[in-house]
Order: structure tokens, then sequence, then C-alpha cells
């Protein structure tokens, strides 16, 4: 994402945001919020667009534009609660930004409820001058945290496949990672051959993907820290779709070596192998439940791409899907009780939404033809999948909710395979007061 | 025997007679391997040979080296005989007709199917043919799909397309380690486009000649 579309649509006041708002449908069951422009000392740099976008992405909140504040408080002393009612705001967000005599830039913010007359939250992040962004999006957790007792998930990244130039000559495979909303994007990966199916480990230090540099598919593991790879799994036939398992100890991939795509799991320590589906159909795409004990997989064993479920111990089946013809790439939520995948429905493929106990019945979370790679954010609050909009590959982040969505696109290629990371261990420190 | 048999064969094979993928083995109901190896040996010799392929030429030439099966040194041929593989310009491998055309190597599937189409099978079995006469000749057969679905399943139908045709391909002669069934899933598109026309060409398995 090298230059994002820059076009927004709910947010009019601030032209810096790497969004272009594609749908706001639903925006007035959004909380109205305002944040407002943090004071800021000499030497220090504004991060309030930042957190405005941030907040605005989440899809529960509908910051109001600047032009329309009645006042510019910067501590809660200042704010005239009859000036927010009279906006119908729910939430204000005040603060400052100043360097501090350590040398540190420090944001300190105050979470106001504007119903209760109350602040919520008071609190302080320090972090590198150089590095502003990272303490705007630790900014942006505490704020939604403090609104919603949920924790932010702005200082996650994500990891996804830039595809340039394809059919030509000087076709290339990037794996990027970037912050979750497209800047600072980083390449882990440069190839000529496809990249496909980046995983994050739990910890976030080691990312798995799919390469096909050796001419066919094989597994590689990249621990991002040192810098190193290996090669996990270059069998006969395929080798793909990585999945590390919660405590990291295992990955989950897809092996055809026994003569068709079943799913295996590699001790990542011994490398020992091990088969856990045997069957003549094509089973792929298998993900961890939260616990450990069972894998979601997609197989075609019952006629059409379903969704199944595995328990690793056992070896038992059972079905998961029923609905449509093609159900596939699950992905489960943090809450452990959903899965996310991607379903055909007459008009196309779409992003759905389920509970794993099967009770409901599944919800379509997107709404464009060709929708796939879904992948949620830690905090289950957002989720970013791939499409494609005027023939180029784009990702769209979409809140759980279904409120708001947010499409990140490449000027010079397709944005495919988003993975979007776990939490990450940060280097600005937060301090409440 | 063996040179009526030769005969036999190249006089069926040049009046159209043989269908493509029949092999020797299957025409040579009762031939022993000597056999098989003289016919290999006289067909080599065949193949840079003017007038070649008559019934009357051909006993001669065996009956003059009944016992060596190698090829003698041949004369500079008149006519240039058609091989079965040609190189084109940007240096791909490519099978040929008799007739010098290129024989078609990308074979269309419908959408999550890998059943290969009947009208495919004769082409296929032209490629049989040709792969079983050049047996240090081998072939990647790599199996695509178009974008619709997702990425991972996609990469597994294609080798499933892929193994389709290896199976195809083996059942009509050729060795297994003459072939590698590989897949790009949908990672490899012949065109970018988003509409049936483009999907349907996407969904392939192509053999590579290498």
């Amino acid at each position: 994402m090298n230059r994002l579309l820059i076009a927004v649509l709910l947010i009019t006041a601030s032209m810096s945001y790497p969004f272009e708002i594609v749908i706001d449908r639903g925006v007035d069951t959004l909380a109205p919020i305002a944040i407002v422009p943090f004071r800021i000392y000499e030497n220090a740099v504004d991060i309030t667009p930042i957190v405005n976008s941030d907040l605005s992405s989440s899809g529960q909140f509908r910051p109001i534009d600047e032009a329309n504040l009645l006042s510019l408080p910067s501590t809660s002393d200042e704010v005239v609660y009859h000036d927010w009612r009279v906006l119908g705001t729910d939430f204000v967000v005040v603060g400052s930004v100043f360097v501090d005599g350590l040398g540190l830039l420090v944001a300190e913010f105050e979470v106001i409820d504007v119903n209760q007359e109350r602040v919520l939250r008071t609190a302080q992040v320090k972090g590198n001058v150089e590095d502003p962004r990272s303490l705007a999006h630790h900014v942006s957790d505490e704020v939604f945290r403090a609104m919603t007792g949920i924790p932010g998930a702005f200082s996650t990244r994500v990891a996804y496949v830039l595809v340039e130039n394809r059919t030509q000559v000087d076709e290339r495979h990037t794996l990027m990672i970037a912050d979750f909303d497209g800047e600072r994007e980083t390449p882990i990966l440069i190839s000529d051959q496809p990249i496909l199916s980046p995983a994050w480990s739990a910890d976030g230090k080691q990312l798995a993907y799919v390469s096909f540099e050796a001419g066919s598919s094989a597994v590689h593991i990249k621990n991002l820290e040192t810098g190193q790879s290996r090669v996990l799994a270059n069998f006969e036939g395929i080798n793909s779709a990585p999945a590390f398992s919660p405590d990291g100890a295992h990955i989950a991939m897809v092996l055809s070596r026994d003569g068709n795509p079943d799913i295996y799991t590699i001790e990542v320590a011994s490398n020992v192998i091990r088969r856990i589906t045997n069957h003549r159909a094509i089973d792929t795409e298998p993900v961890w439940e939260l616990n450990g004990e069972n894998l979601l997989f997609t197989s075609d064993r019952g006629g059409s791409p379903q969704i199944y479920r595995v328990n690793v111990d056992s070896l038992r089946v059972s079905r998961l899907t029923y609905e449509g013809t093609y159900n596939a790439r699950p992905r489960v939520m943090p809450d452990n009780s959903h899965f996310i995948f991607v379903h055909r429905s007459g008009a196309g493929f779409h992003i759905a939404w389920r509970d794993l106990a099967g009770n409901r019945a599944a919800r379509i979370l997107s709404s464009n033809v060709l929708d796939e790679s879904p992948s949620v954010a830690p905090n289950g609050v957002m989720m970013m999948y791939s499409t494609k909009s005027n023939r180029k590959g784009i990702l769209s982040i979409v809140s759980v909710s279904g409120e708001v969505e947010y499409k990140l696109t490449s000027s010079t290629g397709d944005v495919i395979e988003p993975a979007w990371s776990p939490y990450l261990p940060l280097t600005t420190t937060f301090v409440e007061r | 025997m063996v040179a009526l048999l030769a005969a036999n064969y190249n006089l069926r094979r040049a009046l159209g007679e043989l269908k493509y993928g029949e092999t020797y083995m299957s025409h040579l109901k009762n031939g022993a391997w000597i056999a098989l190896l003289l016919v290999c040996g006289l067909l080599t010799a065949c193949a840079s040979q003017t007038g070649c392929g008559t019934p009357e030429e051909e006993p001669v030439v065996v009956d003059e080296r009944p016992a060596a099966p190698e090829p003698a040194p041949v004369p500079e041929p008149e006519v240039e005989a058609v091989p079965d593989f040609m190189e084109l310009p940007d240096g791909t491998l490519v099978a040929i007709d008799s007739d010098g055309s290129v024989i078609r190597s990308v074979f269309s599937f419908e959408f999550d199917e890998s059943e290969i189409g009947s009208a495919d099978f004769r082409v296929l079995q032209q490629h049989a043919t040709r792969l079983n006469r050049n047996r240090d000749q081998s072939v990647a057969i790599d199996g695509h799909c178009d974008e619709r679905g997702t990425r991972e399943y996609n990469l597994a139908l294609g080798e499933r397309r892929a193994m389709a045709v290896q199976d195809f391909l083996l059942a009509n002669g050729v060795r297994p380690s003459q072939m590698s069934a590989r897949s790009f899933g949908e990672e490899r598109p012949v065109d970018t486009g988003s509409d049936e026309a483009a999907w349907a060409k996407n969904r392939r398995v192509e053999l590579k000649y290498e």
C-alpha cells in the first residue's frame, strides 16, 4: 500500500487519513464522539488525526467534524458539558502532546463520558519522539478501551502480499507487513513467484507463508526478530495453508505428498509430522480453535466445499456449514464461539459469520462480488478481507458489526491475502493516572 | 516378423489408420522385447530417411543387419522428416503434429471441476504418443483455477486438475518418471479480467515440455 487512496467521506476535516471510507451504511447507529484536537506543545507532533482515523475505522464511533466543535478544551476542567450535549456527543477525548524532561514524546489524555459527566480515564502514553505514529495508535487503543471495555487493536499490524505486474515478465510478489491502516509498509520477502497464506504465530514473532520459489508450493517460517527463515515443508505435491497452534508448538498445514490434499500438523521444534485427516477429497485451510484442541478446515468431501471441524486427538470430524454450495477458509473469532468464512451466494463470494455451536444462521458481512481471505483483529471488533475493485485486488476493513467499511489499495498492484497480527509488544508505555 | 510388423505399423500410420496414443506394445500383440527394440532402432533410422514407411524398403534394411539393432550411420536426408517436438523462437518446447503444426497443450475445465472434456481426449493422446516415442522427454503438468473461491482451495483444485491429466497420460502409456504434476491455484491467470470469458481461460491445465 505504497500510496493509500485518500478520500474521506465521514470525516472531511482532516485529509491525512490513510483510509478511503467506501460504505458508511448505518452511520446513524454509530456513537458520536469528539476527539478534540490535542494541544501541541513545543517540539511535539500532532497525533489527533491518527487517533481520529483509528477510532472511526473501528466501526463503533463517529467522530464529529472538528469544524462543528463549539469549544476546544484540552483538559477535563475546560469541558463545558452543555456544549457537548448540544452536539449529541456520547464521549469527548481531550489531551495534549509534549516532550518531557527525558526527551520522550508524551500524550496526556482524558476520556469523558458526557451523559454521566464523568472522566472515565486519565492517562499518559510515552514513546520515542521519532515515532509519533506508534504513540497515536497506543492512545487510540486506550481511548477505545475506556469507551467500550474492549482493548483497541490499533497498534496491531497486518501481513499481506502485493502482486505487481501480474502476467507480465516482470511480475513481482512481495510479502509485506504494515500497520493495520496500511501505513509503514515493510517488505519481508520479494519473489518473482507467488506468495500465499501468511500466518502469524500467537506471539507475533514468526510468520509462516507459502512460496513457489522452488517451482512449486513450499511452507516457510520467518523469524521476524532475526530475519532468518527456513523451509518447514517442501514435499512432493502441495505444501500450503500453514496455521500456528495457539501455543506455537505446532503448525497445521496441507500436504498432498500421500496422494491428495489432507491436513497435517508439524511440531515446530522436532519437525515431527502427524496426519490429521485422511480422505480422498480436498481437505485444506486448517485453522486452530483458541483452545488448541480442534481445527476448522475446508473439505469438499460432501460434494462441495464446506467447513468441518476435527479434534486433533480423537481425529473425529464433524461438519459445521450446510448453507449453500461454497463455504471455505474459516477463521475463528477471538471469543472462540464464532467464525468467519467465505460464503458463495447467488451474487458472488462474500465474508460470512456464524456461531460454532450452529445455533444461528450465517450472517453476511461483506457486499462485494469476489470477497476472500478473511482475517480478524485480535479484539474481534474488526476484520479485514481481500476483494476486487476495478480489476484490482484491494483490502477491505469492516467492523464485525458491519457498520463501516474502509478499503486499502495500492497504486502499483494487487493487494491480497491479509493476515491480521495478534497483539504485538509495544514500544510505547502506558501510565494510568 | 519384426520387419513386417514395423512395415505394417508405418504403413498404417501413413494411412492414418492407427489411432494416436496406440503404443508399439499394444500394436505388437505377441511381440517380444527384442522385437520392440528392433522396431525402435528401425524407426530411429527411418526418422531421417527419405521414403521410409513404404513397406517394400524396410525388410531389406532389417535383413542386412539381423543381429545389430543399433542403427547404422545413415545418409543425409533428402527431405526433412517431421519431429515430435519443436522449439519456438521464445525457447519453449512444443509438441507438433505430422503436418508441423503445434498440438494444443492447454485444456479447459468447468468451475470447481476436474473432469477432462471428451474433446480433449484425442489431443492428450497425441501428447501421450509423442512422450511414448521419446522416453527421455519429460513434461510438467500445471493446474490452474479462476479467481473465484478461496486461494488455498484453488491450490488443491489445481492439483486435482493436473492429476486428472497425469492419470490420463499414464493410462495412455506415459511413464510416471516423465511427468510432474504441479498446481499454481489461481495465482497464474492468463487473463486478469473478472468475467466469464476470463475465468474460462484461467481454468486450465497446461502441458509444459522441459
